[in-house]
């Protein structure tokens, strides 16, 4: 089986600059690591195919020649493959743009079985490019997929559980299909030493607007619907009150304190 | 004809409360452009008691497709009618709450109909000169608000946080129109089989419905061990809260990942959160920042939590949360005896 997992470059820190011209974050500011979120993407690819036996799992991911690093730690864990989508005509493209070029280069994997993706990116924390790639694609989408239940080759479908607010609902859908995964899909490995041998020495393919035949006009900033107009950075601290409870005095208060806010809430049972 | 949609979720049955609150979010929007607000609800057995609470609750007009196959929520299937009701309508503006399911449906449906989407947004507002709508959301963990307009594609669309505001106060006496739209050929052609709903599982153990619950008492390292879960579960019976968990807390196997609240976790607006040995990392107070009030409970006089709590405890948890479970019953054995 075949199995695309996209990635996404975020950074390793909270300081993030922002142009002020186009509103659009400017990443080579801050140093950079693959989202967290997009590791349980990658397990879960591995673990399938692993499981059944035969299969490659390949790792895309769009941005700056620098973000082959999230390849190169993709290839470490165990991938088969790694595609960099590099061109300048890809930048300040919002979560549209980004899905349409994504998608693009998953149409050339094809015959696959699965896209996995994480459940969203730490930093724009969007949620919208799996979907918007399944989309694309018309292919059936699963989001937040907690458990995989069931691979049926032969009948060319996959059974999941969804975790949503009251439980989780199960589905199964034919492949291809997307999931996008939560962190409980499995626990993450550890990159082996013969896979960090093997990035060390992995050379990627590199993707360009031309290679993807997507028009100028669906590219970048350009093929962006949303455009950020303005950045503020908000007040965190609330004008809250502090009450030292180091003695039975300040515990008592406490109490009492909280006691009020709960019953002014309307909370209180 | 509205200009103004909103997505009112309709599940096993029940029209879903965010609803009143999309409306809510749409109402002044609709307001602002002097256009009328409509509500579209997709499911089965929605009934004339659902489309009368959404027009007291602001709907001008409702939209109703109602059809077995659309019982329960599949992405493909509720895009591609929502896609051909944009189509025959033109909506200005889209909205849904920032639900599992709305979260899921709206990108799909945004590349659909070649849409901008804003995902949960915390503020929505028109621009004066253009008309546009403003959207401003969190991101980068809530450390800044961005404001972003979709000037040239319509609709506009947007997700917006639930609970981040109350539902509006309903008007037994506004009057609305409802739309049944007929299943056609067109509509069939929407429907999608290659995903089908087996079931649900909804009596997982140690599970947790973070999202619509009104008090969530959230546990970190200070708990220091799996078992004193046990001290918040006492805490939160009385406010009938459900049990959050920081990603320390969870990745120790203390408790469940549907516990989990911050980046990696469950993004929550819970009316009171309490926070007990919870230190506060940026990524948790990204998924915690528009509760309604907060209360931090930490022996560290430095924790990141206290700084953005209305109540900030400096003391230790383990004689805080008893403290405050026994003020909690004498006020309620006072409140009877004074029956």
């Amino acid at each position: 089986m075949r199995i695309v997992v996209p990635v996404k470059q975020v950074p390793a820190t909270d300081a993030v600059t922002m142009d002020p011209e186009t509103g659009t974050m400017v990443r080579s500011a801050a140093a950079s690591v693959i989202n967290p979120l997009d590791l349980y993407a990658l397990e879960a690819a591995l673990r399938l195919r692993d499981s059944s036996g035969d299969g490659d799992v390949v790792a895309l991911t769009m941005g700056p020649p620098p973000a082959e690093a999230v390849l190169r730690e993709a290839v470490s864990l165990g991938c088969d493959r790694g595609i960099l989508l590099s061109d300048t005509r890809f930048g300040g493209a919002d979560t549209w743009a980004t899905s349409r070029v994504l998608a693009a280069a998953i149409e050339r994997l094809k015959p696959i079985d699965l896209v996995i993706t994480g459940e969203r990116a730490t930093d724009g924390d969007t949620a919208q490019v799996g979907p918007g790639i399944a989309a694309w694609l018309d292919i059936p989408l699963a989001t937040y997929v907690a458990h995989v239940t069931g691979v049926d080759g032969a009948a060319a479908t996959v059974t999941v559980e969804r975790l949503v607010e009251d439980g989780y609902q199960i589905v199964r859908l034919s492949t291809p299909a997307l999931l996008t995964v939560v962190k409980e899909i499995a626990p993450l490995r550890l990159p082996t030493l013969d896979g960090v041998m093997r990035a060390r020495r992995a050379e990627f393919e590199r993707w360009g607007a031309v290679d993807l035949a997507v028009p100028a006009e669906e590219l970048g900033l350009k093929g962006s619907p949303t455009r950020v107009v303005n950045i503020a950075t908000p007040q965190v601290t609330r004008e809250g009150e502090t009450i030292d409870a180091g003695d039975e005095a300040g515990v008592a208060q406490a109490a009492v304190r909280i006691a009020d806010l709960l019953e002014d809430a309307g909370v209180v049972r | 004809m509205s200009f103004v949609w909103t997505i009112a979720e309709h599940h096993a049955g029940r029209l879903r409360e965010v609803a009143l609150e999309v409306l809510g979010r749409g109402r002044p929007l609709a307001d602002a452009l002097g256009t009328r607000l409509a509500a579209v609800v997709i499911g089965h057995g929605i009934t004339e008691q659902d489309t009368g609470r959404l027009i007291a609750h602001g709907a001008d007009e409702v939209y109703v497709v109602d059809d077995p196959r659309l019982a329960d929520f599949r992405c493909e299937s509720y895009s591609g009618v929502l896609a051909h009701l944009i189509r025959t309508w033109s909506p200005e503006i889209v909205l849904a709450a920032a639900t599992t399911s709305g979260r899921t449906l709206m990108p799909h449906l945004a590349i659909r109909v070649h849409a901008g989407l804003t995902a949960d947004c915390t503020e929505l507002a028109i621009e004066p000169d253009t008309g546009n709508l403003l959207q401003t959301r969190p991101a980068i963990g809530g450390n800044i608000m961005a404001t972003i307009k979709t000037p040239r594609h319509r609709p506009q669309m947007a997700t917006v946080r639930p609970h981040a505001s109350r539902p509006p106060q309903p008007d037994p006496d506004r009057s609305g129109r409802v739309i049944a739209v007929p299943m056609d050929t067109q509509l069939e052609a929407c429907l999608d089989d290659r995903t089908q709903v087996l079931g649900y599982r909804t009596d997982a153990a140690d599970f947790a419905n973070l999202e619509d619950a009104d008090v969530v008492v959230t546990g970190g390292r200070g708990l220091k061990r799996k078992e004193n879960f046990a001290l918040l579960e006492e805490l939160a019976s009385r406010l009938g809260g459900e049990i959050g968990a920081t990603r320390e807390a969870v990745d120790r196997g203390w408790i469940g990942y549907p516990h989990q609240v911050g980046l990696s976790g469950k993004t929550i607006s819970p009316r009171v959160y309490i926070g007990a040995g919870a230190s506060g990392s940026i990524q948790h107070l990204a998924g915690i920042k528009t509760s309604e009030r907060i209360v931090s409970i930490n022996l560290d006089p430095d924790a990141p939590l206290h700084r953005v709590a209305d109540v900030a405890v400096v003391g230790d948890l383990f004689e805080v949360v008893p403290a405050l479970i026994a003020e909690l019953d004498r006020r309620r054995g006072a409140a009877r005896s004074g029956d």
